[in-house]
């Protein structure tokens, strides 16, 4: 092919040249070029190598449908594969390269598989390695596995970058009464009518200029611009660069704004690409139709391209893309072209399949009635076509004909996508070969090419029907057409038995015989088809050869292509970005963070942190290089000698107010609160519906009809909902009013033998924590020695004489200091999660680990917590005989037989000659016990500790270590009587 | 991509609620039998159109709604208070 640039003509700025890298070398375009258009300019065929085959593959298109040039863009993290070099705009410095071949793409060695192509049929996969060798059975698909690596690696597209993702991408929402998608002469027609209505819209455009076909017709530049300014100045919302790739529910679109990737050099805070979720109430589809190909032998080849991409080229990038040019068309489509293309100065040749056409060629062109491509030959380009001549009982060869660029027009296919996306059936239209978008239920309306009308004025009138529909309004819409003479569509042309590949879908290297295996083997679904031959599952799925591969099963099955049907379409319409899915929710802002009032504070005082939930909360407090081991150890020796506080500030904490509020958590817990005294805290636990333990936590009564409930951390939204869900839909009698108050008040732990001294100090009135005033499970307001006021309890979690000390959020850290002054004074420490971890496990009191969902009250040691006494929440199921198993697995606390050895956390806990199956039990957590001196664990086992008492088992953790031998005690392993914490 | 219409709120984005389940279960009394919870509890109708949810407005008024939603085409048919009293008095403000 001998393409050039012309000297004038197009829409390129000639006077503002653009220098770019391919493949390592410097070449120049110009400022409106795709990087398609620039490497034709500057005489590049071959650009990629295809999926399979690794046959040279070239420009086969204009646009989004391309599956020829598919190259890489950019380098190192930034190198994006699979880039349609026909919607990559050139700018000042691009770098691509081709893809999929070694070296290149001009000397591939992984060609050498096209010699073996017949290895490479539908199926290849399946047929070939999943039908294992008798060596290989009883050993799965391992064998299967390795084949399928090597052949992937020979066998594919471009290669994402290992790095992490440089760019940053945004999120963003807006809202329009009507969103148009597509800004050709129908796009442009339906955003002004509306706008010039009142209506709010928005006018999406992939391309980075307005204008769709307009681009491509030298002589509607008038119009186009008109209606650009029309529409601009009717406030418009357009946002070019924009592709609207899904339709959802309610009129919901998804769309990618690429912001930078057309830029040399971005603003240092511009995000590459804007997904917006935008939500309208009615829905225009502009988005036009594509040309599709014909399946013949070598359709494939560089220098074969559809006539609408020959026509864009030489009119809107001023690239005459050769000078002998057959053009081959089954409809009046490409007589436009061939007129424009010999009036450019090329020898042209137009192959009308149609014996008959009521049109002339311009400039000189040649007509020639009645031939159909039958094959492109020439390497690693073309170098001339085979004719056929349809016969009527065949194709028969008839001449040939000297060329360096092929056009075929196979017809057209409108853009039904999107519709299809909402669940419309796409209706076969016999008389234009095409697939229409049925009505939709919803206000969603197709208008232009991607309704079937070919003729712009009538485009235009199409867009103003559709927009008027859309504003509800009556209006008809122009029928589909506008040909002078029909189209006589032809899918395939070869000679009866041809053994040459003819590609239906060129990006997936899917022939004709392909299709034609798969029906011979009982694929005759297209939804089968598809999948067995990947026919359309490629990153353009099935743009180009969607059509003809339903119209070759149809042939084979002897149907007509709607009784044969076609597939659904699913978003999205083009390839998008995980990256622009993910936007800034990433990295830190992956999850929402939650920080206690006490964060800041807990930092200026050595805290290392780490995640419970969405919290930060203190891990330990590393004193003098401490390791974690170290610190937590003597963090938790510490509580027990003196005393430590604890920020615990992230429990989940719930007013319960009104006159029924007692009667409520009465219902909710399995313990009793309707006697619960003022003043008086009470441990309790709530089940769910189906009896299984939901969570736990202390409940204070402040008064007749205030209480404060806590629940644990991660529970406490989960919580919050229930108790709401209870109220609202099951029990809304009950005089009961729920307000979320975690985030008012800065919580902390303060437990050890010294807990009443170092608190009483803090008081205003030393006496009103005493063991007389607040005794064990009391709850007193409090003030401190600086004013602030506040809730004391006594209760504990780490088995010592303990207080939990509230007081407002804002008053925490003056709160912390003084109460640090006095805890330093004893001798005491700061404790974080993991020592306050190693006290409750030596105590046997359950977390989340133990509470995971699938355990009843029994199961986690606390039967006695359960009332005979009255009914509440998952008493009736908790009973059901599976539950009531004496085998069940029980709360237990787990000690390495050799004490000076470890296990883990999440170890099977199996019979020592057990080499499988599922256990007798498992580890939910492990610790080093200062006060056991040894490694100790909580977890769960058949039957419970009493059940393995004197006999050993293994905690099995086979992927981490080797398994340890335990023997299985009590779970209550420190101070089981309790007497510390009453103390 | 569900749209829920609040009568508290308005309109909104079904990304501001979180599903609850089968609105249309009578849950039993708390010391009814155990076959009333367990049929309440586990038996659900797989329902192929118009079905009775309940949707809480977790990040809006925190209020539990009656859905009715129709599984085919995501279309919502109304959408009400769980709480009858509340339902009873939008209704007769209505």
């Amino acid at each position: 092919m001998s393409a050039r640039r012309l000297d004038k003509g197009g829409r390129i700025d000639r006077s503002k040249p653009l220098t770019f890298r391919w493949d390592g070398k410097a070449l120049q375009g110009y400022a409106g070029d795709t990087l398609a258009s620039a490497l034709m300019a500057n005489g590049q065929r071959v650009l990629g190598r295809s999926f399979k085959y690794h046959r040279p593959r070239g420009i086969m298109s204009a646009g989004v449908e391309e599956s020829g040039a598919i190259v890489t863009v950019g380098s190192s993290a930034r190198a994006e594969p699979n880039v349609k070099a026909t919607m990559q705009e050139l700018f000042q410095g691009l770098e691509a390269s081709g893809q999929n071949a070694w070296p290149n793409v001009r000397f591939d060695a992984g060609a050498v598989s096209g010699l073996f192509g017949r290895f490479f049929s539908a199926g290849f996969y399946y047929k070939t390695f999943m039908g294992l060798p008798p060596f290989e059975w009883g050993r799965g698909t391992g064998l299967w596995m390795k084949y399928e690596a090597l052949i992937r690696k020979a066998a594919g597209m471009g290669a994402a970058s290992r790095e992490a993702d440089p760019d940053c991408y945004d999120h963003a929402h807006a809202y329009c009464d009507v969103l148009v998608v597509g800004a050709g002469p129908a796009g442009l027609r339906a955003a002004l009518t509306a706008a010039e209505a009142g209506r709010d819209v928005i006018l999406a455009e992939q391309d980075f200029e307005l204008g769709g076909d307009l681009l491509n017709d030298p002589f509607a530049e008038p119009k186009r611009l008109a209606l650009i300014k029309a529409v601009e100045e009717a406030g418009v919302r357009v946002m070019p660069r924009t592709t609207v790739f899904g339709l959802y529910d309610n009129g919901t679109a998804g769309l990618v704004e690429r912001v930078t990737d057309h830029l040399p050099e971005p603003g240092p805070f511009m995000p590459r690409q804007r997904f917006w979720t935008v939500r309208a109430d009615a829905t225009v589809l502009a988005t036009g139709a594509l040309e599709r190909s014909v399946a013949f032998a070598g359709n494939d080849r560089p220098g074969v391209m559809t006539a609408a991409a020959g026509r864009a080229y030489l009119n809107r990038f001023g690239v005459l893309p050769g000078q002998r040019i057959v053009i081959a068309t089954t409809n009046d489509s490409a007589y436009q072209t061939a007129g424009e293309m010999a009036a450019a100065g090329a020898e042209v040749v137009l192959a009308d399949a149609r014996e008959r056409s009521g049109n002339d060629v311009a400039s000189g062109g040649r007509l020639q009635n009645g031939l159909a491509p039958l094959e492109a030959k020439g390497r690693s380009g073309i170098k001339s076509v085979q004719f056929a001549r349809n016969t009527g009982s065949g194709w028969q060869a008839a001449g040939r004909e000297d060329c360096d660029l092929l056009l075929v027009s196979g017809g057209w296919s409108p853009v039904v996508n999107l519709a299809s996306h909402r669940g419309v059936k796409p209706e076969w239209n016999a008389e234009l070969a095409c697939f229409l978008a049925g009505e939709c239920a919803e206000p969603v309306y197709t208008a232009g090419a991607a309704a079937g009308v070919w003729d712009a004025a009538a485009c235009e009138a199409s867009g103003e029907a559709a927009a008027k529909r859309a504003m509800g309004f009556e209006a008809m819409q122009p029928a589909p057409g506008g040909w002078t003479s029909p189209i006589e569509p032809r899918y395939e042309v070869r000679l009866p038995g041809s053994k040459a590949k003819g590609f239906v879908d060129p990006q997936h290297d899917v022939t004709g015989d392909d299709v034609r295996l798969a029906h011979q083997e009982g694929f005759v679904s297209v939804e089968h088809l598809k999948r067995y031959t990947t026919l359309g599952m490629a990153t353009d799925q099935g743009k180009m050869g969607n059509i003809v591969g339903l119209a070759l099963m149809a042939e084979a099955l002897g149907k007509e292509i709607p009784a044969v049907g076609t597939t659904r379409f699913r978003p999205p319409y083009t390839p998008v970005a995980i990256g622009a899915l993910a936007g800034r929710n990433v990295h830190g802002h992956f999850k929402a963070l939650r920080r206690t009032p006490l964060h800041d504070w807990n930092l200026r005082h050595g805290a290392t942190m780490t995640d419970a939930g969405l919290w930060h909360r203190p891990w330990y407090f590393a004193e003098n290089g401490e390791t974690i081991a170290e610190a937590y150890v003597r963090e938790a020796a510490t509580v027990r000698e003196t005393l430590g506080v604890c920020d615990v500030s992230s429990l989940g904490k719930i007013a319960v107010q009104g006159p029924d509020a007692a009667e409520f958590l009465n219902r909710v817990y399995t313990n009793g609160f309707a006697k619960l005294a003022v003043g008086k805290a009470r441990y309790g636990i709530m089940l769910r519906d189906d009896g299984m333990v939901m969570d736990d936590g202390t409940t204070w009564r402040l008064a007749e009809d205030d209480f404060l409930m806590t629940t644990t951390t991660t529970g406490a939204g989960k919580v919050m909902v229930w108790l709401e869900e209870l109220l609202q839909t099951r029990w809304p009698q009950l005089r009961v009013h729920l307000t979320s108050v975690s985030d008012q008040w800065a919580g902390v732990s303060v437990a050890g033998p010294k807990s009443r001294e170092a608190l009483s100090a803090c008081l205003a009135d030393p006496d009103a924590v005493s063991h007389e005033a607040l005794p064990f499970m009391g709850v007193v307001r409090v003030k401190l020695k600086n004013g602030i006021q506040g809730l004391a309890a006594r209760i504990s979690f780490s088995g010592e004489l303990a207080y939990e000390l509230y007081v407002p959020a804002d008053d925490g850290e003056a709160m912390m200091d003084l109460l640090w002054a006095e805890t330093k004074h004893l001798g005491g420490c700061l404790y974080g999660l993991e020592a306050l971890g190693t006290l409750r496990i030596e105590k046997g009191h359950v977390t989340g680990a133990e509470l995971d969902g699938r355990v009843t009250i029994r199961d986690a040691g606390l039967g006695k917590m359960a009332s005979a006494k009255k009914p509440y929440i998952g008493k009736a199921l908790q009973d059901r005989p599976e539950l009531l198993r004496k085998d069940r697995p029980q709360l237990a606390g787990i000690f390495p037989k050799d004490r000076s050895k470890t296990f883990n956390g999440g170890a099977l806990l199996c019979q020592p000659e057990e080499g499988e199956g599922f256990g007798e039990g498992w580890v939910t957590a492990v610790t080093h016990s200062p006060a056991l001196g040894h490694w100790i664990g909580l977890g769960y086992v058949a039957g419970g500790h009493e059940a393995w008492a004197g006999r050993t088992l293994m905690a099995s953790d086979p992927v981490r270590g080797a398994p340890v031998e335990v023997e299985v005690v009590s779970p209550h392993m420190f101070d089981p009587e309790g007497g510390r914490m009453h103390g | 991509m569900i749209r829920i219409s609040c009568p508290f709120c308005g309109p909104r984005d079904h990304a501001e609620f979180s599903y609850g389940g089968d609105g249309s279960i009578e849950y039993p009394a708390l010391d009814a039998p155990v076959q009333d919870w367990h049929d309440a509890v586990f038996l659900r109708e797989n329902i192929c159109g118009l079905q009775l949810e309940t949707w809480q407005h977790v990040h809006g008024c925190r209020m539990w709604l009656k859905v009715e939603r129709d599984t085919m085409t995501q279309e919502i048919r109304s959408v009400t208070p769980a709480h009858p009293g509340l339902a009873s008095v939008l209704e007769s403000q209505a």
